[in-house]
């Protein structure tokens, strides 16, 4: 059995980087790249896109990001793995064999789909953030499963070239890959619960080589405009070195690493995931010389009895307008401004956000600064059920260019439709997962 | 009066209407200090006004970091916040404003 396994992270959320991927797997000697390309919300936009058309509903940048990946895929023995199906991972499988197609380039592709739970999930089962029941937050556009590995190795042992999945937790879009090569068994909890730190430290890909870190002067990154993605070299105990492609941008250090082991963990010593209750507490950071750290020391004890379903409901539309105002009094201004608008639309909607942004759209008056910006630009932003009241504030914030105070500037106004997100709990047993393969090969075309 | 930010780092995250904010010493040699300064209650008070709900903090000495879990930090949460950072991904640099 080949030891250690390369794995590497050339997507961190929906909207990364595209030449990123690229690199690492032209330079990176990898085993298997990862994409994971969804948040929260990114499954249930897909949904609608979905349902008004059926072969949609997969990552929009799809083409773009898989086209010059397949060569370099295929030449290197690179395996890929990514969640870049979202709603309709069938319709991303074929449009990944339709890519291969048009470029003659062999490929079996896996899709992994039952992640999609609305038709069974209990509209009167309560929500885990409210403690109210589902249905009562809105009209329900999608519900996913966080599935786990073991519901990707199937998919890991058809051989494909390539996996797309729905909604799968994001560290298990790692501890698959790892898990199916060294066939560890899934009650092995602490491989599995090292494998889930692997996962979890590349998830948000170039946030590990010191994106999203930066401060000049005081955490310096070099090269940031050409970040490197990260990847590890994962042994059989599920120890792990991370690295990046030399001459890359970017740095890993003991600093960006400890940074990304704790985003987003709500506890240390039970971050859980489909896979395993991981204890991320004693996890030991050794580094071994210029852009290179050990990780190990993760422990796991068992596994969450149920999975994590992400639900999205209509949430209605947020209508936004902006307007500037700049020098003496700048600030006096915005706030008559902010009275103004407040004043004529008050009645119409429940809850006005007034910001003063360069002054208080971050945080309020907490920090508020005692010497006045230059220059502020109003934002006020409220929620309507329809696109049409929404629309109304930005129309009240425009009109403020000859209705409102002295000198306004550069007037914005925005509709958008609002997708909430809240999460329940659904039994293992309810939740029944399949592996589909599309393939295409030069031979097939002449049957 | 030092403020944090000149003795550790930070990253905010974000679950829902929680966030996430590590708070980690640059040296080792500062851990103990952040331990008995940067309490739950001092942190309650340095974001009075933007957390509306408990913090938890864990202690994570291997590290040199401290986890701040906030509940009700993020107006509402983050997909139907009307806040311009509906993830509080800037409450980071919030933090690190803090003088000890």
């Amino acid at each position: 059995m080949r030891e250690p396994l390369r794995l590497g992270c050339g997507a961190g959320f929906a909207g990364d980087r595209l030449d990123a991927p690229i690199h690492l797997a032209e330079y990176g000697k990898l085993d298997w790249l990862v994409l994971e390309c969804l948040a929260e919300r990114t499954i249930a936009l897909a949904q609608l896109r979905k349902r008004k058309d059926p072969d949609a509903g997969y990552d929009a940048r799809l083409e773009r990001r898989i086209e010059p990946l397949l060569p370099l895929l295929k030449r290197n023995g690179t395996r890929l793995v990514s969640n870049l199906g979202a709603a309709n991972p069938l319709a991303a499988a074929d449009a990944i064999v339709a890519i291969a197609r048009r470029m003659k380039i062999p490929v079996k592709v896996a899709a992994v789909t039952g992640d999609d739970v609305l038709d069974r999930i209990d509209p009167d089962a309560l929500s885990m953030e409210g403690g109210v029941p589902l249905a009562s937050y809105g009209a329900l556009v999608s519900a996913n499963a966080y599935l786990g590995a073991e519901a990707l190795l199937p998919a890991m042992a058809s051989g494909a070239d390539i996996v797309v999945t729905g909604r799968v937790a994001d560290p298990s879009l790692f501890v698959a890959p790892i898990a199916h090569h060294y066939r560890w068994p899934l009650d092995d909890y602490d491989r599995l619960a090292r494998a889930t730190a692997v996962g979890h430290l590349l998830e948000c890909a170039g946030q590990l080589c010191g994106g999203y870190f930066a401060d000049p002067g005081r955490k310096e990154v070099p090269d940031m405009a050409h970040l490197g993605f990260p990847f590890a070299d994962v042994d059989a105990e599920g120890a792990a070195t991370f690295s990046k492609v030399a001459g890359t941008g970017g740095s890993i250090t003991l600093a960006t690493v400890k940074e990304q082991l704790l985003y987003e963990v709500t506890d240390p010593h039970a971050y859980l995931t489909p896979d395993v209750v991981a204890d991320f507490s004693r996890v030991a950071l050794r580094p071994l010389g210029p852009d290179r750290i050990a990780v190990g020391g993760a422990r796991g004890a068992g596994r969450p009895a149920q999975l994590k379903v992400s639900v999205g409901y209509v949430a209605g539309y947020v209508g936004e307008g902006e307007i500037g105002y700049a020098g003496s009094n700048a600030e006096a201004r915005a706030r008559l401004a902010a009275d103004i608008v407040h004043e004529r639309l008050s009645e119409r909607f429940s809850e006005l956000r007034i910001d003063l942004i360069g002054a208080t759209s971050l945080h309020g008056r907490s920090f508020e600064a005692s010497a006045h910006p230059y220059e502020v630009r109003l934002r006020i932003a409220a929620r309507a059920a329809t696109a049409d009241a929404a629309a109304l504030v930005g129309e009240e914030v425009e009109a403020l260019y000859t209705n409102g105070p002295a000198g306004g500037g550069g007037a914005r106004r925005y509709v958008h439709e609002q997708i909430g997100i809240v999460s329940t709990l659904i039994d293992r047993a309810r939740v029944s997962t399949a592996v589909t393969i599309r393939e295409w090969a030069p031979h097939a075309e002449t049957v | 009066m030092p403020k944090l930010y000149d003795l550790a780092h930070s990253r905010a995250g974000d679950k829902g209407n929680t966030s996430i904010l590590s708070l980690i010493a640059y040296r080792a040699e500062d851990y103990p200090l952040l331990v008995e300064r940067v309490t739950e209650a001092a942190v309650a008070r340095h974001l009075a006004g933007i957390v509306q709900g408990a913090i938890k903090r864990y202690e994570l000495p291997e590290l040199g970091a401290l986890q701040f879990v906030c509940e009700a930090a993020l107006a509402g949460g983050v997909t139907t916040s009307l806040a311009l950072d509906a993830h509080g991904k800037a409450l980071s640099s919030a933090l690190l404003e803090m003088e000890i």
